[in-house]
């Protein structure tokens, strides 16, 4: 049933997220810390988990991918409540920001990707060394 | 006349969230219409829909004077309970969904460190821009610099140590300037960087990790890569949220003072 799979993911937030205050409160934040993180480590251990046993059919994952595809449209309500009139202010900060960090991550790409690449291509998939 | 136009504003405001969902369903339609005509999809809808979204809360705050964007108008007031913290949280997590465990594996090592030095030089990069603009006070450095990682990261991260609306807004334009100049240069440059294979679809969702962005690359470079990209991008967003107002935090509070 639906509503399994949108428990599930309400489960996973909610642990998530107290994980996250309890980490806040133990490191003296007052925040929550990475609790959204956890939450999702947390789905994606236990979707996997339940994926293998059989236990997950489609239609209780009906419930997690329609929240998945609620992703952008959510985001787009949440822009428009942003106070963009006070961050207008700031526009070239943000623009520099974003370009910045964009065009150092971009060049860095051929770089990363060496790392720990088969010498050939037949050798793909031997499992790097710090894998068990 | 006017009886009736009062009557059809106050049953917009009694169901706030339904107003919501059919505001931003129009909305995103009208930016998937433009970003076909207009760009012929090079500009990828979602992100045209939330350029739309922060220009609604420009708008919204012009003519309320208010500092929640349209939520500060009565018959939009319902966005703000779908743009919040709690479905925020809640479809954020489900996206952690579209990935898998053994996909994870097969990404190998260039993926987990493209993952980290991507967050890591992303935040830094954007820190840095903040303190060259005169911010001074950690919550801020560390939430635009969130910001510069994606325009997920920025806000949950700004929510989570408690920034003001306008360093938030500033960290999400940063995201966005970034989700669309992926979107828009990363098809010009891909053969300079080798972005024809699965693995360096990975590494490069990776680095970049705004998934609308890197989807929207993908898709106009080979829809092939998609899902390779999406993948390593998915991860992003959650080590992103993981460790901005953790690990990035507490350095930037380390740095800067409190």
């Amino acid at each position: 049933m639906i509503i399994y799979g949108v428990a599930l993911l309400a489960i996973c937030t909610l642990v998530g997220l107290f994980v996250g205050d309890l980490l806040g409160v133990a490191l003296g934040v007052k925040a929550n810390v990475g609790g959204v993180g956890f939450a999702m480590l947390l789905l994606l251990f236990l979707t996997d988990r339940l994926k293998r046993e059989g236990k997950l059919v489609p239609v209780s994952a009906q419930g997690i991918g329609f929240w998945s595809a609620m992703y952008i449209p959510i985001v787009v309500a949440m822009a428009a409540q942003q106070n963009v009139l006070g961050a207008v202010t700031g526009g070239p900060m943000a623009l520099l920001a974003g370009a910045l960090a964009t065009v150092g991550c971009f060049v860095l790409i051929p770089a990363i990707e060496r790392i720990g690449r088969p010498k050939a291509v037949a050798d793909a998939s031997v499992p790097t060394p710090n894998e068990p | 006349m006017n009886n009736s136009l009062d009557l059809l504003v106050s049953t917009f405001a009694k169901n706030g969230l339904l107003t919501a969902f059919a505001v931003v369903g129009i909305t995103i339609w009208l930016s998937y219409f433009l970003s076909d005509r207009l760009t012929r999809g090079h500009l990828h809808g979602s992100a045209l829909a939330i350029m739309f979204g922060l220009l609604l809360a420009y708008i919204g705050g012009v003519a309320t004077g208010g500092k929640n964007g349209v939520v500060d108008i009565k018959l939009l007031s319902g966005i703000g309970l779908m743009g919040g913290a709690m479905l925020r949280d809640f479809a954020i997590v489900s996206t952690a969904y579209g990935a898998t465990i053994s996909d994870m594996r097969k990404c190998g090592l260039s993926g987990i460190v493209s993952l980290l030095v991507g967050v890591v030089l992303s935040f830094v990069i954007g820190a840095a821009v903040a303190v060259a603009f005169g911010y001074t006070d950690a919550v801020s450095i560390t939430t635009i610099g969130a910001g510069a990682v994606t325009y997920i990261v920025g806000p949950v991260t700004g929510a989570a140590i408690g920034a003001s609306s306008e360093v938030m807004a500033l960290s999400i334009a940063a995201g966005l300037v970034k989700a669309v100049l992926v979107m828009v240069g990363a098809p010009f440059c891909a053969r300079m960087i080798g972005l024809d294979n699965p693995r360096t679809a990975m590494v490069f969702g990776g680095m970049m990790g705004t998934t609308s962005g890197v989807c929207g690359a993908l898709a106009a470079i080979d829809p092939k890569l998609v899902p390779y990209g999406a993948m390593t991008s998915t991860f992003y967003t959650g080590l992103g949220c993981l460790m901005g107002p953790s690990v990035l935090f507490l350095a930037t509070k380390a740095a800067f003072g409190a």
